[in-house]
C-alpha cells in the first residue's frame, strides 16, 4: 500500500510539474498555449544534450535552460501573441486566436526538433539508481523530481501570495479590467507571467527528461495532460492543480495496483470528467459566468 | 488594416505578415509550375510515404527511413538497378503520411496516379501496411511488408497475392518462445511460473493471446497476466506487483518507451528473474546505449546472427551512411533484404513489369544480408523470434534450428549500478 | 426573396451533378483527394453548425468519427450496408445526446477539454472491451464498398448536411440558437428552452461525424482504436472551422477546402520541413485573417457594395 501511495505522489506531482506553468500561462496571461508540450519536449532536448555531449548534469542544465526558456517566452508572448491580446475585442476572441496561432507555433517546433534530432527516441540515465524512502525502493531520479516540484511549488507560491508582484498577478488572473484601475500594468504582469509559465515548463521538461524516454513528436501528449489538470484543478489556480495532479497519479497508482491496469487512464478520465460534472469550474476554481 | 493610431508593434506586424505572405504564395506558385516537366525513361521511379510526424515517427526513424536512404544511396553509387544490359538509376518520390491511415493511402494514389512511379515502398508498421495492402493490390505494385507482424498474414497473402508478409505472424513468435521456455525448463534452469504484461494495442494482445494458451497448455503457471494502456507514464505498479510473486520468466510484449520503462524500473525494484523478456525497442540501439552492462542476459523479441559476415558487413554500411547511427537487430535486416530481393527480382526480370516482378518474388531465390530467402506462400521459412543481448550484441537465440543461434544465456546475471 | 432561393437551389443542385462526376474521371488520386475534401468538409460544417451559434468549442469530433467507424468494424460484415450506417447515426446521437446533457453547466474552456477527457475515455475504453472481452484489437473490414462509392455516399451526406444547415437557421431552433450565442441569460429570459436548444443541436452534429466515420471506415481495411480515435482529426476540424470562420454556415468550407489542399501540396513538396512550413503559413493566416476566411469575404462585399469609389485598401 505504501509503495502505490509513494508511487502515485511521485506520478502526481509530475502531473502537477507539467501543469503548473500552464495554469499561469492560461489563468492569467489568457493564453490557450497548444505548443505547451513542445516546449516541454525542447526543454527534454535541451537537457539530453547537455548531458550526453556536454556531461552537464541536469540539474545543472535546469540552470541554463529555464532563464533561457523565460527569455524566449517573454520574447514569444512580445513578438507573437501581444497583436493578438491587442486586437481581441473580448476572452472569447483571444481564446480562439491563440488556439490557432499556437497550434501553428506547434508546428514549428516541432518541426525544427524533428530537423535537429530526427524523429526516433531519446533516453538516457542519470540519478537511475534505487534508494530507501519510507521504507520502500523507488527510483532516485522521480523522488529527486518530486522534491524539486515541491520546491518550485512552495516557492511560486509564496511567491504569489507574499509579494507586490505575486499579488498584481493574481489581481490580473481574477480581473483584469479592475486591474488596470488599481494601476497595474497588466500587459507587463501578462508578458512577465507567460515567460515564468514557459520557465516553469522548462523545468518540468528538463525533469521529466530524466526518467520518460521522449521523441520530437511526443509532445501533444503532455500539453493535453496539462490541461487536463489545469481544467480539472479549476483554472489559474496553483493549489488546484497541485491537487488535481495529485488526485490523478494516485488514482493511476491505486488502481494500476489493485484493480487493472489496463484501467488506469480509463479511470484518470472518467475522475476528470466526474468532477467536472459536479464542480464546473475544477475542484478549486472560482464559479464564473 | 491597421488603424492610424495603432501602435507601431501592431503597424509593422500587419506589414511584415503581409510582405512575408506575399513572399510565400510566389514561393507556392513557382514550386508548382515546376511539377509538369516530362521526362524521359532513364531512370526507376520509387516512391514511399512514411511517419516522418506523429505517433510512429519514432519506429520508423530507427527501422525503415535510414534503410531505404542507404539502399538508394548504394544502389545508385553503383550506377542504379540492371535493366537488361544498363543501369538506371533510382529516382525517389517521398511523402510524409503523418502516421495516419488516411493519409497513407491517399499518398499511395498519388504516387500512382499522378508521380506514375514504378515501384513503392511500404510504410512502417502493422497497422499502415494493412490500410494500404488494399490499394497496392489493386493497382498490382508488389508490397513487401517488412515491419509488419499480423496473425492474419497467411490469409491476407491469399487475398492479395501482390503482398509479402516477411515479418511473420504473433502466433509463431509465441509459439517460439514458449518452446524455448520449455527447452529451458526441461534442462532445469528454470522453474515455471511466468509473469506477463502486454501493451493494450494489436501488437500486445495478439502476441498475448497466442502465448496465453501456448504456456497453459506447456504446463506453464501464469502467475500475472495484465495489459496496461498505450501512454501509462509510470509502471511501477505492475513491476513491483510480479516481483513480490518472484516469477523464472517475466515476459513483456512492449513499444519502445515502456521496453526501456520496464527494464529501468525492474533495475531499480531488482526483479531479475532468470528470463527476462521485453518487446518491441529492445532490439534498438537505444537500449544499449542506456543500459550498457545491464542490457547482458536480456531477451527481446527479433534478433539477427551477428557473427555472420553479412550482416557484421551491413552494420557497418548501415552506420557509415547515418551518422554512426546502428540499424535495430530485428525488422532493420528484413526491411534491408526485402529492398535486396526487389532489385534482384527487377534485374532478374530485366525490365519495368510489376507482374513478372511478383512473380519472381513468389518463386524466386535472394540472397540477401539476413541469408538466402526463399518465401513459400509469399512468406519466409524461417524468422528470428527470440534474440538476447550477449556482450553488447543482440544475437538470435531462438528458434534453435536457426543458422547462426546462440546459445541462451540462463539465468540473468544480476542488474549491476549503472 | 423564393426566386432567390429558387436560383440559388438550382445552382446547387447543378453543382451536385457536377461533382457527382468526378469519380468519372477515372484518376483514384483525384478521387482520393475528393473524398478527403468532403471528409472534411463535412465535418468542420458539422461542427460549425453547433459551435458557431453557441460558441462552444468542441474537441469531441474524434469520439463521433471514431464510434462511427467502429460500428463498421463490428457489423461491418454482418449487417446490410444501410442497417449498418443506420446503426452508427443511432449510437452516434445516443451518446451525444447523454453528453450534451451532462456537459451544459460546462463552459469556455471547461467545455473544451471536457470534450477532450470525453474522447480519450471513450477510447480506452473501446480498448479495454477489446483486450479484455473480445480479445482482439484492430478489427478487418472486408466489404464490397468501392472508393466511388464512398465519394458518392459522402457528397450526399454534404449537400444533407448543408441542407439541414439552412432550414435549421431559417427554423425557430436557429433563432434561438442565435439569441443563445449572443447571451445566454438574456436567451433564457426570454423564454427560450436552452437546454433542448442546445443538445439538439449538438446532437444533429454529431450524428453527422459519427455518419462520416462510419462512411470512411472500409477505405482502410484495417481498424484499431489509434486509427479510428485519431485526436488529430478534432484539432484539423477544430482549426479549419475557425479559420474559414464559423459564424456562417458556409465559413468552415472556407477553412477545410484551402487547408486540406496546403497539407497536401506542403507534405508533397517538402517531406522533411513540411511541419515547419505549415506552421508558418498557419502562423501568417492567424495574423492576416483575424475574422476567417468568412470575415474576408464579407469585409469584400461590403466595402465593393457600400463604396464603390473606394479602392481595395493594399
Amino acid at each position: 500500500m505504501t509503495n502505490a501511495i509513494l508511487t502515485g505522489l511521485m506520478l502526481g506531482g509530475m502531473y502537477a510539474l507539467i501543469a503548473m506553468g500552464l495554469t499561469l500561462q492560461y489563468g492569467v496571461a489568457r493564453i490557450m498555449n497548444l505548443s505547451y508540450g513542445e516546449f516541454l519536449i525542447a526543454a527534454a532536448f535541451a537537457s539530453h544534450w547537455l548531458f550526453t555531449g556536454w556531461a552537464i548534469s541536469p540539474f545543472v542544465g535546469l540552470a541554463l535552460v529555464v532563464p533561457l526558456a523565460f527569455v524566449l517566452n517573454f520574447a514569444i508572448y512580445k513578438l507573437l501573441l501581444t497583436p493578438l491580446v491587442r486586437r481581441a475585442p473580448n476572452r472569447d476572441a483571444l481564446e480562439v486566436d491563440s488556439i490557432l496561432a499556437t497550434f501553428g507555433l506547434t508546428f514549428v517546433i516541432q518541426g525544427s526538433m524533428l530537423a535537429l534530432f530526427g524523429g526516433a527516441y531519446y533516453s538516457y540515465s542519470f540519478l537511475a539508481f534505487p534508494v530507501q524512502f519510507l521504507g520502500e525502493t523507488v527510483a532516485a531520479n522521480r523522488l529527486a523530481a518530486l522534491g524539486i516540484t515541491i520546491l518550485l511549488g512552495l516557492a511560486l507560491y509564496a511567491a504569489l501570495t507574499r509579494t507586490r508582484a505575486g499579488t498584481a498577478v493574481r489581481a490580473v488572473a481574477v480581473d483584469p479590467f479592475a486591474a488596470q484601475l488599481v494601476a497595474i500594468n497588466v500587459p507587463q504582469a501578462s508578458a512577465l507571467t507567460f515567460a515564468l509559465g514557459g520557465a516553469l515548463v522548462a523545468a518540468a521538461g528538463v525533469l521529466v527528461s530524466t526518467f520518460l524516454t521522449f521523441s520530437a513528436s511526443s509532445g501533444v501528449v503532455f500539453t493535453m495532460k496539462a490541461l487536463i489538470v489545469v481544467v480539472m484543478g479549476g483554472v489559474g489556480n496553483m493549489l488546484g492543480c497541485l491537487v488535481a495532479g495529485l488526485a490523478l497519479g494516485l488514482s493511476e497508482a491505486l488502481v494500476a495496483s489493485y484493480v487493472d491496469p489496463g484501467l488506469t487512464l480509463a479511470v484518470n478520465f472518467a475522475l476528470f470528467l466526474a468532477v467536472l460534472l459536479v464542480k464546473p469550474a475544477g475542484l478549486l476554481g472560482r464559479a464564473t459566468r | 488594416m491597421a488603424p492610424v493610431d495603432a501602435p507601431w508593434e501592431e503597424k509593422m506586424m500587419t506589414f511584415l505578415t503581409r510582405r512575408t505572405a506575399l513572399l510565400a504564395a510566389a514561393t507556392c506558385a513557382a514550386t508548382l509550375g515546376l511539377t509538369a516537366i516530362a521526362e524521359a525513361q532513364t531512370s526507376i521511379k520509387i516512391g514511399y510515404a512514411i511517419s516522418r510526424t506523429g505517433p510512429n515517427t519514432g519506429g520508423a526513424a530507427v527501422t525503415t527511413i535510414p534503410n531505404y536512404e542507404l539502399w538508394v544511396k548504394e544502389v545508385n553509387a553503383a550506377g542504379g538497378i540492371k535493366l537488361g544490359d544498363k543501369r538506371v538509376p533510382i529516382e525517389v518520390v517521398q511523402y510524409d503520411d503523418r502516421s495516419n491511415a488516411e493519409e497513407a493511402v491517399r499518398a499511395l494514389e498519388r504516387l500512382i496516379n499522378q508521380d506514375k512511379v514504378d515501384f513503392i515502398l511500404p510504410p512502417w508498421g502493422t497497422g499502415l501496411n494493412l490500410a494500404v495492402g488494399p490499394t497496392l493490390n489493386r493497382e498490382g505494385y508488389p508490397h513487401l511488408a517488412a515491419t509488419a507482424v499480423t496473425d492474419r498474414a497467411p490469409e491476407l497473402a491469399k487475398r492479395w497475392p501482390n503482398s509479402f508478409w516477411l515479418l511473420g505472424t504473433s502466433a509463431d513468435a509465441a509459439k517460439s518462445l514458449v518452446e524455448l521456455l520449455n527447452k529451458l525448463r526441461d534442462e532445469k534452469k528454470i522453474g515455471d511460473t511466468v509473469a506477463m504484461v502486454s501493451i493494450a494495442d494489436g501488437f500486445g494482445i495478439d502476441l498475448s493471446s497466442a502465448a496465453r494458451p501456448a504456456l497453459t497448455n506447456a504446463k506453464f503457471k501464469l502467475a500475472y497476466d495484465k495489459s496496461y494502456p498505450i501512454g501509462t507514464q509510470d509502471l511501477a505498479p505492475i513491476v513491483n506487483e510480479i516481483k513480490a510473486l518472484n516469477p523464472d520468466v517475466f515476459i513483456a510484449f512492449s513499444y519502445p518507451p515502456d521496453t526501456l520503462a520496464l527494464t529501468e524500473q525492474s533495475r531499480i525494484a531488482g526483479l531479475n528473474p532468470k528470463v527476462f523478456y521485453t518487446g518491441v525497442g529492445t532490439a534498438f540501439p537505444l537500449y544499449k546505449q542506456k543500459f550498457g552492462k545491464n542490457t547482458e542476459g536480456v531477451m527481446g523479441i527479433g534478433g539477427w546472427s551477428g557473427d555472420s559476415p553479412a550482416i557484421k558487413d551491413y552494420l557497418a554500411r548501415h552506420k557509415a551512411a547515418a551518422n554512426g547511427a546502428e540499424p535495430d537487430r530485428w525488422a532493420s535486416a528484413v526491411t534491408y533484404a526485402s529492398l535486396q530481393m526487389l532489385q534482384q527480382a527487377i534485374e532478374r526480370v530485366g525490365k519495368i513489369d510489376r507482374a513478372a516482378v511478383i512473380m519472381d518474388l513468389q518463386t524466386g531465390t535472394f540472397d540477401t544480408v539476413i541469408g538466402k530467402v526463399k518465401l513459400e506462400n509469399n512468406m519466409p521459412t524461417r524468422y528470428w523470434w527470440v534474440g538476447q543481448w550477449q556482450d553488447g550484441e543482440f544475437y538470435g537465440i531462438a528458434p534453435a534450428k536457426n543458422e547462426g543461434a546462440r546459445a541462451a544465456i540462463v539465468p540473468k546475471p544480476a542488474w549491476v549500478a549503472p | 426573396m423564393s426566386a432567390r432561393i429558387a436560383g440559388f437551389g438550382a445552382t446547387a443542385l447543378a453543382a451536385l451533378a457536377l461533382l457527382a462526376l468526378v469519380p468519372r474521371l477515372g484518376n483514384a488520386y483525384y478521387l482520393a483527394l475528393a473524398i478527403s475534401l468532403l471528409q472534411y468538409t463535412v465535418l468542420a460544417t458539422a461542427w460549425g453548425m453547433f459551435s458557431g451559434p453557441t460558441r462552444y468549442v468542441s474537441l469531441a469530433t474524434t469520439a463521433f468519427f471514431g464510434v462511427g467507424a467502429y460500428t463498421v468494424a463490428v457489423l461491418g460484415e454482418i449487417l446490410p450496408w444501410p442497417l449498418v450506417l443506420l446503426t452508427a447515426a443511432a449510437l452516434g446521437a445516443i451518446v451525444a445526446g447523454i453528453v450534451g446533457l451532462s456537459t451544459l453547466r460546462l463552459s469556455g474552456v471547461y467545455f473544451v477539454i471536457f470534450t477532450f477527457g470525453l474522447t480519450e475515455l471513450i477510447r480506452q475504453l473501446v480498448v479495454w472491451f477489446e483486450v479484455n472481452k473480445s480479445r482482439v484489437l484492430g478489427r478487418y473490414v472486408f466489404v464490397n464498398i468501392t472508393q466511388a462509392d464512398i465519394y458518392w455516399q459522402l457528397l450526399v451526406l454534404t449537400a444533407a448536411v448543408f441542407l439541414l444547415g439552412w432550414l435549421i437557421a431559417r427554423s425557430r431552433l436557429g433563432f434561438a440558437l442565435r439569441v443563445i450565442g449572443e447571451d445566454e441569460t438574456v436567451a433564457k429570459h426570454c423564454g427560450i428552452n436552452t437546454t433542448f436548444a442546445k443538445v439538439a443541436l449538438f446532437t444533429i452534429s454529431a450524428t453527422v461525424m459519427t455518419l462520416v466515420g462510419a462512411i470512411m471506415a472500409p477505405r482502410w481495411t484495417y481498424i484499431e482504436p489509434s486509427i479510428a480515435f485519431n485526436s488529430m482529426i478534432s484539432f484539423q476540424v477544430l482549426i479549419m472551422a475557425l479559420l474559414g470562420g464559423a459564424h456562417r454556415l458556409w465559413g468552415p468550407v472556407l477553412g477545410a477546402v484551402p487547408l486540406t489542399l496546403l497539407f497536401e501540396l506542403l507534405s508533397a513538396r517538402f517531406p522533411n520541413t513540411f511541419t515547419i512550413i505549415l506552421g508558418c503559413i498557419f502562423l501568417l493566416i492567424v495574423y492576416m485573417l483575424p475574422r476567417g476566411v468568412a470575415g474576408l469575404f464579407e469585409k469584400l462585399s461590403t466595402t465593393a457594395g457600400g463604396k464603390p469609389t473606394q479602392r481595395v485598401a493594399a
